[in-house]
């Protein structure tokens, strides 16, 4: 893609990319493996509508579906949409405060090689007798009686791409933090990078809880633990409470970064500041500050008592009052401005009423009361696919196309873009609207099939319909993109011409070092206001330009990384396998050795020199 | 940006003063630990003498919790400058904590 | 930077382990690492008090007939002590006196071994009891909050003891002392932990 790239051999390419610690070509790593368990999941999504299209269907056995449905639903947030977020947010963000790189660029090659081996090692399960059955959320009751394999490759494979995700939260948080140019203030940041600062932070306090029950889950599966074994005096609620009091904030954690792309784009294609910078900046904060007081409206029909459902139930509905301050201050900005329908804006503006809808059925949901009718029907799905396909694919795909022209410097085609926002809202809306009634008429979730002539017959055939076209829309944006990568055609900074910060002021294709110079910022959106005033370059400059520090590329990340992948394998087939305890050790040795190489040998990293910074190729490479 | 470190020297008086400041704040740093192990004692000999766990109870948490504040503001230095956001950050976590205890407490059996 | 800048105690920053942009972010990171561990902590502390004296029917371990406390104090006195040494430890960095601080530090991970070493007993011993980590949801429970604990005092040590291994020969400079900060830092969280451990683990199991 870039020119560098062609210059050099295939085994070199790779080899860079295995090493590279620049935030930028993790970044295209993130979008590639993520890119690709979309795909994986797509595909689940499309076995499960097939199933379902018509009643009494046999395409797939029951307990074959259970293993998609649940691979569907653990790969989609965890293997998908986390690390498309993280693609997104390692290529802009630090271009969008002035940085030359995250604060810790060995860390954040390793956040990714952890989340990488993480999803191949849960999807490795699929080839190695089974994959895990008890759906995304893994309750205890039913995890701990599944027969198999599937469960403990769930448990491993999230524990060693969570540890991942942890890492990559502290990261963005660090660099948030310290490496923001001179004059970027936090009310000066672009909310793009408020809501990954957020999401960060929501991040760091939600994963350890995860953690914690993966740990106990794998403990008592494979370590003769009894933490949720009620025979033995442990309890299957704990796991409930410590996977909602990490997953609700994880939906959290997957918006509001879609919320940050969105608001990026309004700005941008109506041409005017985003309305409200302020209360959107503390809206962002109040949700993630909300979303830690309310994840037992998931376990509403647990039979917690009234005092608890209550509680939690007027929590809940508070979040509406800062998600319902950002709809308005997207459509006010929207409002007078001239609007150009571009494709990321026609996926901003499909956003706005999706999400809406998802987020009354919510506020319906919230209500304990009415949740004892909702509870486990095709309502609830219905709710969930709206506010995450709604929400955070509209946002992805959005993300994609905006975001397109700064990571690779060529532009995604506009027509064929808009072709697959149509077919793709279209036939969400067709899968999933139809799915309300489902619920309201009594179909359960996580059926395999259900008897004909109750009604939900023409109902669920629609909804298969309607995937359809979502298949067609993806496949497209598939073309699409290998068409752009062919053609290759440079566009230069700013394509889209109404660029308003940072990011699209650096010279395309951006140099490894970011800012020859860092920037000054005067206010926010630095670019429009230095493009306002004339100034060709599109920046200030806060330093003369001298010599500038680099990383080292590092082999290390991977081979930690793939230290705990083999380790899980011994974990998984600890008491069953002679091999099993020795394999676990190698597999640790080696991320220890690993470790210790790091802690050993100085890395200080290197200097481009001022004079290799003057000459028009700029440095090394 | 930050990478070059410009060393300076400081002056005969200014080094006296640090290193006299430094020193002052061992000193208390030796009294710090003199309270705490003063409050562990109580502790201890609170649940030896055998008063009632409704009384007991609530001082040794109290206790626990005093001593922890010492050791995050004097031990680990959050009573220092530029300790801005690692105390929000430390207690945003320490609220999550919180409340994480609670539910489990009130709401995992009944 | 350079490695090889020399520094005298007059030229070495006041506070050296955020002296470079390095230093800032680790220790910045680190803080925020420790907000997380609050959270993991948390969630094993409140599983422990759920699932405290729980176990199947006819279970003969209790709390209150279990926990040794004279083994806890002594642990505890170790810990605490272990805790201040490092604070010496830091003192020194502070005032650029390298060959003090590796000493502190010695006496710390002498001290931390010892608290070690008395865990290993304890547990072996309830062990030996049959309270086994398979016994009950309690034993599951206890062993995995306290061998969590555990498991950091062996992490904190091991990293300690690298630091010095390393820096032996070439002294302080800015490249490692942030680090020898951040490990300071561990170690005073790993008290902070055992402190909730031995009041709310052991003194309020003791009293019932």
């Amino acid at each position: 893609m870039s020119s560098i790239a062609q210059k050099k051999g295939f085994g070199a390419t790779i080899w860079d990319y295995l090493t590279t610690v620049d935030h930028k070509k993790i970044a295209i790593l993130y979008l590639i493996s993520g890119g690709f368990f979309f795909i994986v999941g797509g595909i689940e999504a499309m076995l499960i509508r097939i199933q379902l299209a018509q009643p009494d269907n046999d395409f797939i056995s029951a307990g074959f579906y259970n293993q998609i449905l649940t691979m569907h639903g653990t790969t989609m947030i965890f293997l998908a949409a986390m690390p498309l977020l993280f693609a997104f947010m390692n290529a802009v963000v630090p271009l969008q405060i002035g940085a030359r790189d995250v604060a810790f660029p060995f860390l954040n090659s390793l956040g990714f090689w952890m989340f990488f081996f993480g999803g191949i090692f849960l999807n490795l399960s699929w080839f190695m007798g089974g994959a895990p059955d008890a759906g995304w959320t893994s309750y205890a009751s039913l995890s701990l009686a599944s027969p198999g394999h599937g469960i403990d490759f769930y448990a491993l494979g999230l524990q060693i791409s969570g540890g991942g995700t942890l890492i990559a939260g502290i990261n963005f948080l660090v660099t948030i933090i310290n490496m923001r140019a001179p004059g970027m203030t936090y009310m000066r940041m672009p909310l793009f990078t408020w809501s990954t600062f957020v999401a960060s932070a929501l991040i760091l306090f939600a994963f350890p809880p995860l953690t914690v029950g993966l740990f106990f889950m794998i403990f008592d599966r494979m370590f003769g633990a009894n933490f949720f074994d009620h025979t033995m005096g442990g309890n299957t609620i704990i796991w409930e409470h410590l996977f909602w009091i990490f997953g609700h904030p994880e939906v959290y954690i997957l918006i509001l970064p879609a919320f940050g792309i969105f608001s990026e784009i309004f700005a941008t294609f109506s041409r005017k500041r985003l309305f409200g910078y302020s209360a959107m900046v503390f809206a962002t904060v109040l949700i993630g500050f909300l979303g830690f007081m309310v994840w037992v409206h998931h376990m509403f029909t647990v039979g917690m008592g009234p005092t608890a459902n209550a509680i939690f139930a007027v929590a809940t509905m508070a979040i509406a009052v800062p998600t319902g301050v950002k709809i308005f201050n997207w459509l006010l900005t929207m409002w007078g401005g001239s609007i150009k329908f571009t494709t990321a804006m026609l996926y901003a503006v499909g956003f706005i009423p999706t999400f809406v809808a998802g987020g009354v059925t919510g506020i319906m949901q919230a209500a304990a009361p009415l949740d004892y009718q909702l509870h486990d029907s095709y309502f609830i799905v219905a709710h969930f696919h709206y506010v995450i396909v709604g929400g955070v694919v509209l946002g992805l795909l959005a993300g994609l196309h905006f975001y397109w022209p700064l990571m690779f410097n060529t532009m995604l085609n506009e027509t064929l873009g808009k072709l697959t926002f149509w077919l793709f809202f279209i036939g969400f809306h067709l899968t999933f609207f139809i799915q309300h009634f489902l619920g309201l008429l009594g179909m359960p979730r996580r059926v395999f099939t259900y008897g004909a002539n109750q009604g939900w017959d023409l109902y669920n055939a629609i909804s298969s319909f309607g995937a359809i076209f979502m298949a067609i829309g993806v496949a497209i944006l598939v073309a699409n993109i290998f068409m752009t990568i062919s053609k290759n055609q440079a566009v230069g900074n700013d394509p889209w011409g109404d660029g308003r910060t940072l990011e699209w002021a650096i010279p395309q294709p951006v140099p490894f070092y970011n800012f020859k110079q860092t920037p000054l910022v005067r206010g926010l959106d630095t670019f429009w206001i230095e493009k306002q005033e004339g100034n060709k370059e599109g920046m200030l400059y806060a330093e003369p330009i001298s010599d500038i520090h680099m990383p080292n590329n590092s082999i290390i990340p991977f081979v930690m990384s793939f230290g705990l992948f083999v380790g899980a394998f011994g974990a998984l087939f600890n008491g069953e396998k002679s091999w099993a305890i020795p394999v676990l050790i190698l597999g640790l040795i080696i991320t220890f050795i690993a470790m210790g190489t790091r802690s050993l040998k100085d890395d200080l990293g290197y200097h481009i020199h001022k004079e290799d910074l003057m000459d028009t190729k700029g440095g090394k490479h | 940006m930050g990478h070059d470190v410009h060393t300076q020297f400081k002056t005969q008086t200014e080094y006296e003063y640090s290193r006299r400041r430094s020193a002052n704040e061992m000193r208390g740093q030796v009294t710090t630990f003199a309270i705490m192990i003063f409050l562990t004692l109580i502790s201890f000999t609170a649940v030896y003498a055998g008063f009632p766990a409704n009384f007991i109870i609530p001082i040794i948490l109290l206790l626990a919790a005093v001593q922890v504040i010492l050791q995050l503001y004097y031990f680990m230095h959050m009573s220092h400058k530029g300790h801005e956001t690692a105390s929000l950050f430390l207690f945003s976590g320490v609220m999550v904590a919180f409340i994480t205890v609670l539910t489990f407490l009130t709401i995992v059996w009944w | 930077m350079d490695l090889n800048t020399k520094y005298t105690p007059q030229s070495w920053p006041q506070h050296s382990e955020n002296a470079t942009l390095e230093g800032k972010n680790k220790f910045v990171g680190f803080w925020l690492f420790l907000g997380g561990e609050t959270v993991l902590f948390a969630s094993l502390f409140a599983t422990y008090l759920a699932l405290k004296n729980k176990g199947p029917s006819g279970m003969e371990f209790t709390t209150q007939e279990l926990y040794e406390l004279p083994l806890v104090f002594i642990m505890t006195m170790l810990l605490l002590t272990s805790s201040l040494t490092s604070v010496y430890a830091m003192y020194h960095m502070k005032n650029y006196n390298f060959k003090s601080m590796q000493a502190w530090l010695m006496v710390t991970v002498l001290l931390g071994a010892a608290f070690l070493g008395f865990e290993i007993y304890e547990f072996n011993h309830y062990v030996h009891l049959g309270f086994t980590y398979s016994q009950s949801a309690f034993s599951s429970a206890f062993f995995t909050l306290v061998g969590t604990h555990g498991l950091h005092v062996v992490i904190g040590l091991g990293w300690i003891i690298l630091l010095m291994l390393r820096n032996s020969k070439r002294g302080l400079n800015l490249y490692n002392a942030p680090k020898f900060y951040l490990a300071a830092l561990y170690w005073h969280f790993i008290d902070v932990v055992w402190v909730f451990i031995f009041t709310v683990v052991y003194l309020m199991g003791v009293i019932g």
